[in-house]
């Protein structure tokens, strides 16, 4: 084999991988990308029934009912869409009422966020930047919510 | 006084560092012997001034001196000694004076061992090192200034984050610096070597030592993270594929990729403009991590507050380092002169392969982390990017890698003959199938890659230990000759052969908690039962207690398997005295075969039960024993006399006058 037959080979055994690599990426931005929604859009209908997807915002002020064994529902709001959210499992140790959370679930018909996943957050003070963004839209103001002192959830 | 003393070291270093950025580079293109000689003392000049800073700031937090606004929002009275100086790198300020103090350690080092560096070189790197620490000094004082005093000082500080109180954490952060600042090291030394329009062996045997060392810290930074994310968020996940945790995973995959790149370029004197791009692109990738997790662009369970300004602050010179010396790059690179050849099956050949697989991983990690962020900018949709996509992504991509990976030792220079490898690997083929059929047999259920990557993994480890075996040619000598061969083999190859078993017990690791972890939530009241992955585990109530700046409620949990006792697990619920956060604290009970990971939850009003999440993790124990073993591997490897006084079997004209110094 001459230089350039090696190279050849070399170049074109690593355009390949990147190429199946490409495809690849392609194919699961496609697939496996979750949108973030707030509570107003949700509100308004602009979700389809069973899609995947994020819901972010507030934990609604006394919305909080826990029920049968780790089974909880509350409302996650931006203060002008609502949506009531239902979760079974245990819930972050920052989830409290007044607080930013996101949530990660579909909608099923009647209208109700059935969530699988809550998101932990290591700090009291961060926002998520979508929370903070779907909240600044609708007016709200930040840091109120942020520190709220809210009271332990136990 | 000592603050102050501290905030004027750190403006003195900033000046150093100017001085240090422009004489020795400025002398290195005049060629003046006594200008590039002022590196070496500016760059210890520089390390030792930020090292008082950053004791000066260490001692506010110690002797709690709440006139300091940073020790106010970090730190509280009643914290134990070692949280005190953990929580001044707990913190965007005290950190990214900690990140700037490594550079400039990295830098002294150089300055310090590098006596048989020519001199044009050494100058050059330092000057490049100094131009970075100069930006973050500047973006220290201007933007994150820990030593500004409050004009009323409180009484007592607001407390550090109640969840960074944990021993792996505090020493996480300055392993992970170590690390991403490590590769600054080979930054500066690419940079040099484009400045000068040329490279060579010795370069090379220069960069990887650094390269090693860098990456070692890397390694272990991040699996102390994902082990203090393990047990400490109570989600018993070791990795969430989430922005901060890719943001260091990035540079730790193209840094693994330089590692073995450098391989070939110090042994073959090829792949030389290849090395130099991917020390600038590893770089990099550090500095880019560090602008994702300090400007909380993206959305991250593990971000902490943040302020967008200092983000377009370290956008600024992430912009400047990457752009100019990628354009450096685009200018230069075509001077550097190539080097060897070597047949497509080779283990050169099978390195190109690695480094073509790393960087296209690194690359998808990357697409991954920025997409939502692209996307946001064009069309205004918020979205997030989870572990399906890299399930899709990257994994598929390590097949291939993990199964090439045990022949690359195996490939001799230049040619080689692949069936004959093959033939060698045959007994740990054997191994690997082995070891499927076992899973299979131990466990019905659970995906059905699963057995084929378990297979995998033990493949890998048991090609490591076959490559030993081969090199003392195990089996066909006597025990004396054995022992013989046992210790003359060199030790950088000990080094591979560790690593590269790391490897497969990571991916063993790894396979075994991902596909056949079983998991239950349920609500327990006292001497309520519940059975998981064999073991009998009896719920005792909770009981109130008192620790040192927290309150928790503790809850016993009896663990028994086959009806005999084995231990109580005590999870817990902290509600800490400042800030008044809460915490779960997991009960953890470790074994060979996996953890037992309990959590407790919420109390139920009626009935005084509590709700209670119990996993059984199979194996993962094996994620952080590989990854320890990886960074054993690379102090094996740094300890390697070849490594300090260049490869004695290739004669080089040049090598005579550039041996290095070693890299400790």
């Amino acid at each position: 084999m001459t230089r350039k037959q090696k190279r050849g080979i070399l170049i074109g055994a690593g355009v390949a991988i990147l190429a199946a690599a490409a495809i690849m990426v392609a194919f699961a931005l496609r697939d496996t990308i979750v949108f973030f929604k707030t509570p107003s859009e949700v509100a308004e209908g602009k979700v389809p029934v069973g899609q995947r997807f994020r819901l972010g915002g507030l934990v609604a002020d006394g919305s909080v009912v826990r029920g049968q064994g780790t089974k909880i529902t509350f409302a996650v709001t931006d203060t002008i869409g609502n949506v009531p959210v239902s979760y079974d499992g245990i819930l972050p140790d920052l989830f409290r009422e007044g607080q930013g959370v996101v949530t990660e679930g579909k909608l099923d018909p009647t209208g109700r966020f059935v969530a699988d996943t809550v998101l932990a957050k290591h700090d009291e003070n961060y926002m998520p930047p979508e929370v903070a963004a779907a909240l600044e839209a609708k007016g709200v103001k930040l840091g109120e919510g942020a520190t709220h002192p809210g009271k332990a959830n136990n | 006084m000592v603050v102050e003393f501290g905030h004027f070291a750190l403006v003195l270093a900033t000046v150093v560092a100017l001085f240090q950025m422009l004489v020795p580079f400025w002398g290195a293109q005049i060629q003046e012997q006594r200008m590039m000689a002022t590196a070496k003392p500016a760059a210890i000049f520089q390390f030792l001034l930020l090292t008082v800073s950053f004791l000066a700031l260490t001692y506010a937090y110690v002797v709690s001196d709440f006139s300091v606004a940073n020790v106010v929002a970090n730190s509280h009275s009643t914290k134990p000694l070692i949280y005190r100086i953990s929580g001044v790198w707990g913190n965007h300020e005290g950190s990214m004076l900690l990140w700037v103090l490594i550079l400039a350690a990295f830098g002294a080092a150089v300055a310090l061992f590098g006596n048989n560096l020519p001199l044009t070189l050494k100058a050059n790197v330092l000057a490049v090192q100094s131009a970075v620490a100069l930006a973050f000094c500047i973006f220290l004082l201007s933007t994150s200034n820990p030593f500004l005093r409050l004009d009323n000082p409180p009484m007592d500080g607001r407390g550090l984050n109640p969840i960074l109180q944990d021993p792996a954490l505090a020493f996480h952060p300055p392993f992970l610096y170590a690390g991403y600042v490590g590769f600054s090291i080979a930054f500066s030394f690419a940079v040099a070597a484009l400045i000068e329009g040329r490279t060579d062996a010795a370069w090379a045997r220069w960069v990887r030592p650094w390269t090693l060392a860098a990456w070692m810290f890397l390694t272990l930074g991040i699996a102390m993270g994902s082990w203090w994310a393990y047990y400490e968020l109570g989600w018993g996940g070791w990795w969430f594929w989430d922005p901060v945790e890719n943001a260091s995973f990035m540079p730790w995959l193209s840094g693994t990729a330089l590692l073995h790149s450098a391989l070939v370029m110090e042994k073959r004197e090829t792949l030389k403009v290849w090395t130099i791009l991917l020390a600038i692109l590893t770089f990099s990738l550090s500095l880019m991590g560090t602008f994702l997790v300090r400007s909380g662009v993206l959305t991250s369970v593990h971000a902490f507050a943040v302020d967008p300004e200092r983000g377009v602050a370290i956008l600024v010179i992430l912009s400047i380092f990457v752009g100019g010396s990628l354009a450096l790059f685009a200018l230069r690179a075509g001077e550097l002169r190539q080097g060897g050849l070597f047949s497509p099956i080779s283990r050169e050949g099978g390195l190109v392969f690695n480094n073509v697989i790393l960087t296209t991983a690194t690359a998808t990690v990357l697409v991954g982390t920025l997409y939502p962020l692209v996307l946001e900018g064009l069309t205004g949709a918020k979205i997030s990017v989870g572990a399906p996509y890299f399930n899709l992504t990257f994994v598929p991509l390590m097949v291939p890698l993990l199964l090439a990976l045990p022949f690359g030792p195996f490939l001799p220079w230049k040619r080689a003959d692949l069936a004959a490898v093959a033939q060698r690997l045959l007994v740990a083929c054997l191994i690997g199938l082995v070891a499927m059929v076992a899973t299979m047999a131990m466990s019905m259920r659970g995906p059905w890659l699963a057995p084929i990557m378990m297979a995998i993994g033990v493949y890998v480890m048991a090609g490591a230990l076959q490559e030993l075996a081969y090199r003392v040619k195990l089996g066909s000598v006597g025990p004396q000759e054995l022992m013989r061969r046992l210790w003359n083999l060199p030790r950088s190859m000990y080094g591979t052969a560790l690593a590269h078993f790391g490897v497969g017990l990571l991916v063993v690791g790894i396979v075994g908690t991902s596909a056949y972890r079983t998991e239950k939530v349920l609500v327990m009241k006292p001497n309520d039962k519940v059975e998981i992955a064999g073991y009998e585990l009896t719920y005792k109530g909770v009981a109130p207690h008192r620790g040192p700046n927290y309150r928790e409620q503790v809850g016993a949990i009896d663990v028994a398997r086959k009806g005999k006792f084995l231990l109580t697990l005590h999870p817990a619920k902290r509600i800490y005295d400042a800030p008044p956060q809460p915490t779960s604290e997991a009960g953890i009970y470790a074994s060979w075969q996996g953890d037992l990971y309990t959590v407790l939850g919420d109390a139920q009003k009626e009935d005084g039960g509590f709700a209670i999440r119990v996993y059984f993790n199979p194996l993962v124990r094996f994620i952080w024993i590989g990854a320890v073993l990886m960074f054993i591997a690379g102090g094996i490897s740094l300890s390697d006399r070849r490594l300090r006084v260049g490869a004695p079997r290739r004669s080089n004209r040049k090598v005579g006058q550039l041996a290095p110094t070693p890299a400790e």
